[in-house]
Formats: structure tokens, C-alpha cells, sequence
């Protein structure tokens, strides 16, 4: 199976998805660039981390404009798997991919640590790999994560359960949720309408590797890998 | 054609939680504004552009707010001011 893994200006965790895909998961990646106009046959998009044209105005405003996201866009709408990280998820958000936005977070401060996520859903096509319920350590490093959506678009997000991934763990009870960021009901992950688009604000793919901390990132890939190959 | 610059304000939609503008708030209360009920903070964009009128250049002004410069879902914009100047380009 084939990953493209889009850089735009100012990407920065296009390596790290890379090396995620080539070398833990042992499929094909390559790179696509955010002025191409070719996907290259790409079974999977990946929209990754990073600042894309400096954040300038809002973060993902500009890249969402880019040669290569008209075709990621339609990609997506013939329900090409896309999964969308941090930046991406913010680059998805302002595309219209998904539904809300990504506002600077609660404290003002850049957050950068290892955090859990429960899954909300294991029916995905990119958490097929969990169980509901389980508990993955997996980081966070942002500035603009505090998920923001009016309460008609969060009750229909929990309600038909595209609400993928939830922070828990904080300071207080295990179970609770808790929002590193101020996201509103501490939702980390979600997946659009038609289920094919996942946008969170983790970084699964610097947790594919016991050896730097945490592996648990490794079955969205997986997830993804075993719907689409099958 | 003539030469406009037109200033859009860009503010947080009301009742999103806009953490900026309660810091500044808090802090021009430690500074004795007392009086202060509500701080939002938000964007000032000038755009300089030729067009054939005013209400173009507003128009266009608009449909550049609702396309890239305003995010509908949290954000409000307002055209503050549309002013020509007589350097408008040939």
C-alpha cells in the first residue's frame, strides 16, 4: 500500500510519518509536494505536523489554498483515506474536511508532552486496531489544538461517534476527561461524516517505536493498512 | 481604476472562549480600569487594491473575508472603512 505524505513550506513531522510508514509498517510512502498537482496513486494521504506557511493568519489557512490540497480535497471526497495531524488536522479543518477549527490554546502556551488518549471508537477505519476504551500514550506538541465547534456539531459528533479520540489522565481522576489545550469536551481526534477523513492533534507517528517512548501510535497505520489492503 | 484601502476587523466570535482577551481584561483591571467589562482580541487587516468603485472595492474586500481571511466558524469580520486615495493605478 502507498502513503503520500504532503509537504508544504514549513512541514515538519513529513519525516517522522515517513518513517513511520517505511520503516514500521513496511509499506511504501512517498513524498508529495504542496505544488504538485499529483497524488502519484496514493492509497492513503497523509496531511502532517508542522507550521505550513508560518501559521501566517491562521494556522492552515493559507496551506488549505495550496496546488496539492485541491487534489487532496477531491481525493477525499471520493473517499480516499486521509489522515490529518496536528497541522493537518488544523490544514482539514479550514478545507472544510472537517467540521470546527483549531483556536490557540487555553493557557496561551505551547504544550509539548507525552499524553493519553482514550479511543472513543474502534470501529474506524483507523482504529480498527484498538479497543474501545483503551488508553494510548501518544504526544502532543502544539500551540493551536483547543477544538472548538458549536454544541450542534459536538452532539452530532459524539452522537453517530465520530468523536475518535478524547484526552484522559490529567491531574485528577484517571478517567476524566481533561484538556491539555482547553478542547472542548477534551476531544483530541476526530473522523468526518463519511468516515474516511481522521483529523487529531496528537502525533501517532512519533509514538511507532518502544524504543523513543510509546508504540501505541502505530495502529492508526495499521487500522488504515488492514481496511484499504483488504 | 482607483486605489482603495480598505480595513476589515476580524474579533472572536461571542461566546467562544478567547482566553487573549480575558488576559488583557485581567490585566488592565490589576491596572486600576476598573470599569473594563469585556476585552476581545482580534485582527486589523489593511488591504490596498484597485477597483472600478467603492462598492467594488468593498465587495471584493468581503468575498476576500469570507474566502481566507475570516474563518466563519469562530470568527466575525466587520469592513471598518473603505478610503480612495488618488494613487490609483492607470
Amino acid at each position: 500500500m502507498k502513503f503520500g505524505i504532503v509537504t508544504f513550506p514549513g512541514s515538519n513531522c513529513d519525516y517522522d510519518a515517513y518513517h513511520a510508514v517505511i520503516d514500521q509498517l513496511g509499506e511504501e510512502a512517498v513524498y508529495l509536494w504542496h505544488k504538485e498537482h499529483d497524488l502519484k496513486h496514493c492509497d492513503v494521504i497523509v496531511l502532517p505536523g508542522g507550521f505550513s506557511y508560518g501559521d501566517h493568519l491562521r494556522a492552515g489557512a493559507i496551506a488549505r489554498f495550496s496546488p496539492v490540497m485541491q487534489d487532496v480535497i477531491a481525493f477525499a471526497k471520493r473517499g480516499g483515506p486521509v489522515i490529518a495531524i496536528c497541522n493537518g488536522f488544523q490544514i482539514a479543518c479550514e478545507a472544510g474536511l472537517l467540521p470546527g477549527a483549531l483556536l490557540r490554546n487555553a493557557s496561551l502556551k505551547f504544550v509539548c508532552e507525552l499524553v493519553q488518549l482514550r479511543v472513543e471508537s474502534s470501529e474506524t477505519l483507523f482504529t480498527n486496531r484498538y479497543e474501545r476504551g483503551a488508553v494510548l500514550r501518544i504526544p502532543i506538541a502544539h500551540g493551536d489544538g483547543r477544538y472548538t465547534a458549536d454544541d450542534d456539531t459536538l452532539d452530532k459528533l459524539e452522537g453517530e461517534g465520530q468523536v475518535v479520540f478524547r484526552y484522559v489522565g490529567g491531574p485528577g481522576d484517571a478517567d476524566e476527561w481533561w484538556s491539555p489545550n482547553g478542547a472542548m469536551r477534551a476531544i483530541a481526534g476526530i473522523v468526518n461524516d463519511a468516515g474516511n477523513v481522521l483529523g487529531m492533534m496528537p502525533h501517532p507517528e512519533r509514538a511507532v517505536d518502544a524504543l523513543l517512548g510509546s508504540a501505541d501510535g502505530l495502529g492508526i497505520f495499521e487500522s488504515v493498512l488492514a481496511r484499504v489492503a483488504a | 481604476m482607483t486605489r482603495y484601502k480598505v480595513a476589515v476587523h476580524i474579533t472572536p466570535r461571542r461566546g467562544i472562549l478567547d482566553p487573549q482577551g480575558k488576559t488583557v481584561a485581567d490585566a488592565l483591571h490589576t491596572l486600576g480600569f476598573g470599569g473594563v467589562r469585556d476585552v476581545h482580541v482580534g485582527r486589523h487587516i489593511i488591504v490596498e487594491l484597485d477597483a472600478s468603485d467603492r462598492a467594488a472595492a468593498e465587495r471584493s474586500t468581503r468575498e476576500m473575508c469570507e474566502k481566507l481571511l475570516a474563518n466563519p466558524v469562530i470568527e466575525d469580520f466587520e469592513i471598518a472603512s473603505v478610503d480612495g486615495t488618488s494613487g490609483g493605478a492607470a
